[in-house]
């Protein structure tokens, strides 16, 4: 177990930046997830973690030794982590006993002391019995728990997860996902978990690091991330929020604040350190709106398009002040607007989101 | 601790890669820079004396004329035979693909001097074939393969594989969806063909033709055994002839000749690189094979045409070599009654040479194979897995004494170990070892070449999946990595064992008494006039490197797919 810090770390392939500025701090035993799209620089970092490749600046340590700076490069095989990747990567000419024991006969841990933790680890994935047989004869759920286990059993002090979920069916997903859960509260080992589904992210992880072109955007825990997005791209990334601008006309000195969308006098939540501007964005969820008579306050827009959705409908509707801004909501079944209509909005809350700290530096 | 481990560590990875680039440059730089230096500074002095005297001589032209010659007709015989067989093997719904690519691969596998003297035994007037059946010419009248059509003619039968293979691995790759887009709009597969197929098929067809040029210019059997009786000399036979006349001292001489062959043969590589680099051939993500074009009421007649062939250029010489190693002189009529085998019975129990010939030749390929497998195997997990313009120049540096031809390694080779090596004071000239040297040396792309295709196959999570728990990098060669590249490198092995054990090029400029090898002693009985010796030792080659195919074909999954060239 231990501390993973990633302080600066900054990495280019050519003129890509594929890590820009990567500051990270998790916590002994924490579970970290760190979600972003495909190319954000996911895979960058934990190849940065694990030492397969070389940064070109910052500094990376786990518990408190440095393994990666400038200066220094300690190799893969010397940093006591796990890693259970995406393809698995078990070797298919050993067994899956064989899998197991390998990292610790490259310990130098003699049986009956080997032969007993490769049982011990089996048992721990409930794949008893399964010693003898080959990868190849295993169902991917399975193969995943070999992996899984291969990884545990020599104890790292820090595992990394590469997108583990990624090859599997969607209903073996969340019986894995609560492997994974009490697997991390039994061990208490610290976990770093490479993913680009928000949804498991969530569901895991004791705090999210989102990523995005290579930078850090916001570092929180599920539910502050999607209540309290750092910026427009998390907001927009996380729980298809909708971004719009708002003019903050007063802060009421509770986390609140009372702001103006499109006309419309909204009470939304906003940071302590909030100061009146018009020049402020907000966040919205579909949740946070509701339609209502036409003669209730509320923001007009006409209805764009009405998306079956099954037991409801996703609407899309565009402001009609502003017919560039786009909302959508969800509208119970049975549903009969039709397209180009007129409804009325009401906005029941939302967040303000604060002024970027480093707006400067882009 | 990480420290100085980590240290430790990646000294112990860099040590591998220089010794690596260590035994590649003395296994490829070294002789060939010493074969360059001897060209313009023999003995050590810069003198234009051997070069002036070389070039000066007309018997170096004529040769040259001569090499060029054979090597572009060869080269058209084995395009035409090859591109037709690979474009109805690949396209065409024949029947019997499999028994049929493994006859047609075939000649490539057997030695060129077994080819030759198959097919020497198959003509002129002492042939037993044609006597069995009669139709032997007037005793007298001379053999017509000793001529440069000859040497053309079979110089293109032994090489038509080369070109078949080629071609048939591009028209594996050919997308499905672009030959079904032009019959789609209407296009006669043949229009297809012409107009889609072949144009796509570019470099393929020019890398085999490529391939095939410098392969016949290197080739040394065919010319030794149909050129030297009529003195019609290619340029590795002027070198051998010189050099066994005369000796060690017209190294120089043979050196710039070596040096000449050399640059013809780079000439011919420069160019297919040239004709490539002009047009973008590059096809998109292959789908699907191909389904093959029907040839419905053509498909019987083609089918007896390809075995007719087979036939033609494998059975019959064969059988002419097996029926001369059945008589007791040359001329005798084959009967029952004067079938014998007492040739086979001389050069097994009585000739000592020729018994000494399965020990060398059996030790020398099977060590070479061996041997280029443990440099192979981690040489190309840097090739494969550490991209860097120095693996990139080492990787062209282990294929340069495979692509040029045998007898400028092999005369490389007399230039660096004529003199003792120094410090050990040992000289390796004249032994075996010389030998075992110029198989590494040669073949070690054979068995590099398999390897990395299983590099590029491997997920190379598999590896990293080792080093995070611990593994060094010796063990991860020794127990992940090896055994997963294995089925390759047992491939590359074989293939490295037959063609060593097939090799006459080499062996015939370096052997020397008790290092000789099958193909020396083959040649050396036919030079003597002992045809039914050579035909009998030389039937057991062919009998040896047919059982291992054979073996091949009973092994599968064993052994991987798409390295071995027989297996289709």
């Amino acid at each position: 177990m231990a501390r993973l810090t990633i302080e600066k770390l900054t990495k280019s392939f050519g003129d890509i930046r594929a890590l820009d500025d990567v500051t990270i701090e998790v916590n002994d035993g924490e579970f970290m997830a760190i979600l972003g799209p495909s190319g954000c620089g996911k895979t960058t970092l934990l190849r940065q973690i694990a030492g397969f490749d070389k940064l070109d600046a910052g500094r990376i340590s786990i518990g408190d030794a440095e393994v990666s700076a400038l200066e220094r490069h300690v190799p893969p095989e010397k940093r006591r982590i796990g890693i259970v990747f995406q393809s698995y990567a078990l070797w298919p000419h050993m067994t899956v006993a064989e899998n197991i024991a390998y990292g610790l006969t490259v310990a130098g841990v003699r049986n009956p002391e080997r032969l007993r933790r490769v049982q011990d680890a089996l048992a721990s994935v409930e794949l008893d019995g399964f010693g003898e047989r080959r990868p190849g004869t295993l169902s991917g759920g399975q193969r995943q728990r070999v992996a899984l286990a291969r990884c545990l059993v020599t104890e790292p002090a820090l595992v990394l997860l590469d997108e583990p979920l990624a090859n599997l069916d969607v209903h073996l997903r969340a019986a894995m996902e609560d492997e994974f859960s009490r697997f991390h509260t039994r061990t208490g080992t610290t976990m770093l978990y490479i993913t680009h589904d928000q949804a498991e992210a969530m569901a895991l992880a004791d705090r999210i690091a989102v990523m995005d072109k290579g930078r850090v955007l916001q570092v929180a825990s599920p539910s502050q991330l999607y209540r309290e997005p750092a910026d427009a791209t998390v907001a927009g990334f996380i729980g298809e929020g909708m971004v719009v601008p708002v003019d903050v006309l007063a802060v009421n000195g509770d986390g609140t604040c009372c702001a103006d969308l499109y006309g419309h006098r909204v009470r939304m939540r906003c940071a302590l350190t909030q100061k009146t501007t018009s020049t402020a964005r907000a966040c919205l969820r579909a949740s946070d709106l509701r339609m209502v008579e036409p003669s209730a306050p509320g923001v007009r827009a006409r209805v764009a398009r009405a998306i079956y959705q099954g037991g409801y409908f996703r609407l899309e509707a565009h402001v009609e002040a502003h017919p560039e801004a786009s909302l959508h909501l969800t509208a119970p079944e049975p549903f009969t607007v039709a397209a180009d209509t007129a409804i009325q909005l009401q906005v029941a809350d939302g967040w303000v989101i604060p002024p970027s700290q480093n707006a400067a530096k882009r | 601790m990480t420290h100085a481990a980590g240290w430790r560590e990646r000294v112990g990875d860099t040590s591998l890669l220089w010794g690596l680039v260590g035994v590649v440059a003395i296994l490829s730089v070294l002789p060939l820079a010493r074969l360059l230096l001897e060209g313009i500074a023999p003995n050590g002095f810069f003198s234009s004396a051997a070069l002036t005297r070389v070039l000066a001589s007309p018997t170096t032209w004529i040769a040259t004329r001569h090499s060029l010659v054979t090597a572009f007709g060869g080269t058209i015989v084995a395009v035409a035979i090859g591109a037709v067989v690979a474009a109805l093997v690949a396209l065409t719904d024949i029947r019997g693909r499999k028994p049929f690519v493994f006859c047609f691969v075939l000649p490539l596998m057997i030695a060129p001097q077994v080819v030759a003297l198959a097919w020497l035994q198959l003509f002129g007037p002492s042939s037993t074939l044609l006597k069995m059946i009669g139709l032997a010419p007037a005793m007298g009248s001379p053999n017509p393969l000793y001529s440069a059509q000859g040497i053309i003619a079979l110089l293109g039968i032994q090489y038509a594989p080369l070109v078949f293979l080629t071609l048939r691995a591009g028209l594996r790759t050919l997308p499905r969806e672009l030959v079904e887009a032009g019959l789609a709009a209407g296009a006669t597969p043949f229009t297809v063909v012409r107009t889609i197929v072949l144009p796509l098929m570019t470099p393929p067809l020019v890398a085999g033709i490529a391939l095939c040029f410098v392969s016949c210019l290197g080739n040394f059997g065919i010319p030794a055994f149909l050129g030297i009786p009529g003195n019609y000399l290619v340029l590795p036979t002027l070198i051998y002839q010189r050099l066994a006349g005369l000796g060690p001292s017209v190294l120089s001489e043979v050196a710039v000749l070596s040096v000449l062959i050399g640059v013809i043969a780079v000439v011919g590589i420069l160019l297919q690189d040239s004709m490539l680099k002009r047009r973008d051939f590059r096809l998109m993500s292959a789908s699907d094979f191909m389904r093959p074009f029907e040839l419905a009421r053509w498909r019987l007649p083609v089918e007896i045409a390809l075995w007719t062939l087979t036939i033609a250029v494998l059975v019959l010489p064969l059988c002419a070599l097996l029926l001369t190693s059945l008589v007791s002189t040359i001329g005798v009529p084959l009967t029952v009654a004067t079938a014998t085998l007492a040739n086979y019975d001389y050069v097994l129990f009585e000739h000592a040479a020729a018994k000494r010939a399965f020990v060398n030749s059996f030790g020398l390929s099977a060590t070479a194979a061996v041997v280029i497998l443990l440099i192979a195997v981690p040489l190309a997990y840097f090739l494969a897995w550490r991209r860097s313009p120095l693996l990139r120049a080492l990787n062209l540096t282990a294929e340069m004494p495979y692509a040029l031809p045998g007898v400028v390694l092999a005369i490389a080779a007399i230039l660096v170990f004529l003199k003792p090596l120094p410090l050990l004071g040992i000289s390796l000239y004249n032994t075996i070892w010389i030998i075992l040297f110029c198989y590494i040396a040669r073949f070690l792309v054979l068995g590099l070449r398999p390897v990395l295709s299983g590099y590029y196959q491997l997920d190379r999570t598999l590896e990293e999946a080792a080093q995070i728990t611990g593994a060094r990098l010796l063990r991860r060669l020794r127990t992940i990595i090896f055994p997963l590249v294995a089925p390759m490198a047992t491939a590359g092995a074989l293939l490295i064992f037959l063609t060593a054990f097939n090799e006459l090029t080499v062996s015939a400029l370096l052997w020397s008494s008790g290092a000789e090898t099958l193909g020396v002693v083959v040649f050396s009985f036919q030079q003597g006039g002992d045809s039914t010796y050579a035909a009998a030792l030389a039937t057991l080659t062919v009998a040896v490197t047919i059982a291992l195919m054979v073996a091949t074909m009973f092994t599968t999954g064993k052994l991987a797919q798409g390295i071995l060239p027989w297996r289709g």
